[in-house]
């Protein structure tokens, strides 16, 4: 019983961390039919930025809730100036171009990227313990929770929450599902789709980078960090079908659940747990739960 | 093949194996290395052509790696042909039974499936102690048809080994290309119903396309383990598959001795790279790929191919 | 009367709610030319789909020179000896003209099993010769070594005509042979494809939108609506029938500007 429930509080806290790092990844393919491998670039800056931020910040006896908020925003200022060099740097000359080409030139990104953490932040690991230790714990029955995680989970509900309201409510949210729905017919109504192609892919840098600075605390900041998270995020966007928010909902909570299964029943096999579900779901759906093939018209 | 071609491919394969007699040997096992990756590129290539990319091609390649590892150490196994042999036709097998699944993608969802299958690789290898965890295993040293050279013996032995090998695949793959089969590559990537209106099976050529770039690039798998003397999970790392990509996209897909060039570039690029600024190999990497796909979209064969022939590049 | 080439019973295909095609009955003697009329959305297409297994009819039967074909996948029927052309030209853009129609001409010849796919040269002498003659026969040899991506619209269709008489099948489907092509020259194409698929003794059935095409070219017209035939003749019957001047042809004006409309 205790194991069941500890089961579903670990899923949740690794769906949350999932989603928040997929729905960028969605997000960006959804509307730009771009695979964006640099989005696992913009966690790594995201990542080290927030380490940088809790270097400074903490230690010096100022209240912690500012500490956090420094590290989440300088974070997402880091990736939201390097989501709009990118785009108006590189990828706005390949648009048009194959998706695979697209997806080579964010690699070429990617690569480039890994060098300039190298050259800006050094080779060396960094350490962002301090908001998870500030945060505290919380016992519920004999499980001991840490707050950050279930912060993680409430931040992670919150961003959901408003991607849905954004983009059913909001004039931009409109504009984006109809460039999502027909590119060409969007842009011949009168939508300025380069903009909406800037801003969604700005926006998406910035939440990559938030998946970095809230995992930061979690982990040890280190080189190759968006390395492993490209992979992941691709396999739960995959799950739940690329370019669909509740499709990445479905898939980081599948994920995250029977990830979290796996590491209390069957330790061994946790690291390619995801991507045999991945494998299961694609061979039932192969276009992921959310997305349908479009049959071809002759 | 066209006569002139013909002329080329044997040249340089003798220049091959005159360089194999003369160079130092810190050269002969570098291109040994990039020969042996050569074959994975051809593989690559093979794809390339139907407009497949794939980003999982460490999984064949280390399966071949990991194969020769294994059946030396259990089977003991140790002819080098065998093993070489061995090891293709494992990644081969494994390519046949995931090509059920890979054969139904296209584009991106191929390319990225792939990878995440060669991660599942990576991830049984790194959490199995049996077989090495990330240390990885030891390949004991080869014997050649009963010889057991040393030292820079082996090395040599490799490295026409190596050569014998790449040239065989070469000319076996350029029938392919010439074959209905295989020049069906490109009517598959432009107008895959019209390939089935015209009685083909798209998906079993893809199927039969996945296989030989599987049992290329275990091959060549199987052969750097056999050079380097050791396997480890990084082989089936996904970076590793993105410079097998990156190779190919420099090379292009025009010829099959491109594949062996481009590699022997790269592998010389990359020593000097590590010595002079390991800092920024991936960025010079990734500077690289971006000019190419921006400005040499059919990549640096064709370039070669314009300057010297006067030939129109044509697409691939 | 020899047996027919083609006979279809009681054919019909469901979407959902949506009746593309119902109870169509129809057979096909050795050699006819039969032209298709009906307005867009009248199971036109649909019909041809099903014939050449692109889709699957929810019921019905669809007989091929008396051997039941019913839900084969198009691949096998394509190899039992019916073809087909497109609505909108499906070529092979990086190709050339002769590129696209050896790679045709290979496969009509070529053994259909796997061995034989990796065996057969592409340019093997035989494909190269039936390339050539279908080129000359449709008279787009002088196009030869262009690439088809940069082909005028006409010679795209000829081209992808060409390509599916390539391993000589013995039913040819025309889908709207002339979509796409202007007014004047819509009469010289077809006599082209005409006179090519003449000389192979090929069984046609082509749909159509101008009737004057229609008049001029069919031995026999299928006049589809809402799914159905509801008129089947010789040209002259069919179009002067008065449900297909009222449904389809209307009594004076003759729809070519529709035909031209959709490409």
């Amino acid at each position: 019983m205790l194991s069941a429930f500890a089961v579903l509080i670990d899923g949740l806290v690794y769906a949350a961390y999932l989603f928040i790092v997929a729905i960028g990844l969605t997000l960006i393919f959804g509307v730009m039919k771009i695979l964006n491998v640099a989005h696992g670039s913009f966690y790594t800056f995201g990542a080290y930025g927030a380490a940088s931020a809790v270097g400074i910040y903490f230690n010096r006896g100022l209240p912690e809730a500012g500490g956090y908020l420094l590290m989440v925003l300088f974070a997402m200022g880091l990736g939201l100036v390097l989501g709009l060099i990118l785009e108006r740097g590189i990828m706005r000359w390949v648009y048009g171009r194959d998706e695979v080409v697209m997806v080579l030139v964010t690699y070429a990104a990617f690569l480039i990227l890994e060098d300039v953490v190298i050259l800006v932040w050094g080779p060396g690991s960094y350490a962002a313990y301090q908001p998870l230790l500030a945060a505290g714990n919380i016992e519920i029955g004999e499980l001991v929770l840490s707050n950050y995680d279930l912060g993680l989970i409430a931040i992670a509900t919150v961003l959901a929450a408003a991607c849905y309201w954004g983009l059913k409510f909001t004039r931009y949210g409109r504009l984006l599902t109809a460039v999502i729905f027909d590119r060409e017919t969007a842009a011949a109504f009168g939508i300025n789709v380069k903009v909406v192609f800037a801003v969604t892919f700005a926006i998406g840098a910035m939440l990559g980078a938030l998946g970095g600075a809230i995992m930061a605390p979690k982990i040890a900041v280190t080189l190759g960090i968006g390395v492993e998270v490209i992979v992941l995020a691709f396999a739960v966007v995959a799950i739940g079908g690329m370019g669909s928010i509740e499709g990445a909902l479905a898939g980081a909570l599948i994920v995250g659940i029977c990830r979290a299964a796996t590491v209390h029943l069957i330790p061994q096999v946790e690291l390619f747990v995801i991507y045999a579900v991945m494998a299961l779901v694609l061979t039932i759906r192969p276009y992921g739960l959310f997305v349908r093939a479009k049959p071809r018209k002759i | 093949m066209v006569w002139s071609d013909r002329i080329a491919a044997g040249s340089a394969f003798l220049a091959a194996v005159i360089a194999g007699f003369v160079l130092p040997d810190w050269m002969i096992s570098l291109a040994t290395i990039a020969f042996a990756n050569g074959l994975v590129v051809l593989g690559l290539i093979v794809m390339w052509r139907a407009g497949l990319v794939s980003f999982g091609q460490a999984l064949y390649y280390c399966m071949g790696g990991y194969a020769v590892a294994l059946i030396g150490r259990w089977g003991g196994v140790t002819d080098a042909l065998l093993l070489v042999l061995l090891g293709g036709l494992s990644a081969a097998g494994v390519a046949f039974v995931v090509g059920f699944l890979l054969a139904r993608y296209r584009e991106i969802f191929f390319a990225m499936l792939s990878l995440a299958l060669s991660m599942i690789l990576y991830g049984l290898l790194v959490k199995t102690e049996s077989l090495g965890s990330t240390d990885g295993l030891n390949v004991t040293a080869p014997t050649f048809l009963g010889y057991a050279p040393h030292q820079e013996e082996l090395l040599v032995a490799l490295y026409f080994l190596v050569l014998v090998v790449c040239a065989t695949a070469a000319l076996l793959i350029s029938a392919y290309f010439r074959s209905l089969a295989g020049a069906l590559a490109i009517p598959v990537r432009d107008n895959e119903l019209r390939v089935e209106f015209m009685g083909m099976s798209v998906s079993r050529l893809i199927h039969t396309k996945l296989v030989i770039s599987g049992l290329l690039a275990g091959t060549g798998g199987a052969l750097v383990a056999l050079a380097i003397g050791h396997v480890d999970p990084n082989m089936s790392y996904w970076t590793t598959s993105g410079e097998f990509v990156f190779i190919t996209i420099l090379a292009g897909a025009g010829s099959v001795g491109a594949a062996f060039i481009g590699s022997l570039a790269f592998e010389s690029v990359r020593s000097f790279a590590f010595t002079m600024l390991p800092q920024l190999w991936q960025m010079l990497l990734g500077s690289v790929l971006l000019l190419t796909i921006l400005f040499l979209p059919q990549g640096l064969g064709s370039l070669i191919q314009r300057l010297h022939w006067g030939r129109k590049a044509k697409a691939p | 009367m020899n047996s027919p080439i083609l006979s279809v019973r009681n054919l019909g295909k469901r979407f959902g709610l949506l009746f593309a095609a119902r109870d169509i009955t129809v057979s096909i003697p050795v050699q006819q030319t039969v032209g298709v009329i009906g307005a867009n959305g009248a199971g036109k297409t649909t019909f041809i789909n099903m014939i050449t297994g692109h889709l699957r009819p929810t019921n019905g039967t669809i007989h091929f020179e008396g051997r039941d074909i019913t839900g084969l996948p198009c691949r096998q029927i394509k190899g039992m000896g019916i073809s087909r052309s497109f609505q909108v030209a499906q070529i092979f853009p990086s190709l050339t003209v002769f590129e696209n129609m050896c790679t045709a001409a290979a496969i009509g010849r070529a053994p259909h099993t796997f061995i034989g796919h990796v065996c057969t040269p592409l340019r093997s002498r035989e494909s190269v010769v039936e390339a050539e003659t279908l080129l000359e026969l449709f008279q787009i040899a002088p196009y030869r070594d262009r690439l088809a991506a940069t082909l005028p619209q006409g010679i795209r269709k000829l081209l992808d005509i060409g390509m599916a008489l390539a391993g000589s099948p013995r039913l040819l489907l025309l889908d709207e042979p002339t979509s796409g092509i202007s007014i004047e020259e819509k009469f010289s194409l077809m006599q082209v494809i005409m006179s090519a698929l003449n000389s192979r003794k090929c069984t046609v059935l082509f749909v159509e939108h101008d009737m004057d095409i229609i008049e001029g070219f069919a031995e026999r017209v299928l006049a589809f609506y809402d799914g159905t035939v509801i008129a089947d003749g010789t040209p002259a019957a069919t179009l002067a029938d008065p449900r297909v001047q009222t449904l389809i042809s209307g009594p004076k004006v003759r729809c070519a500007v529709g035909a031209a409309a959709h490409v």
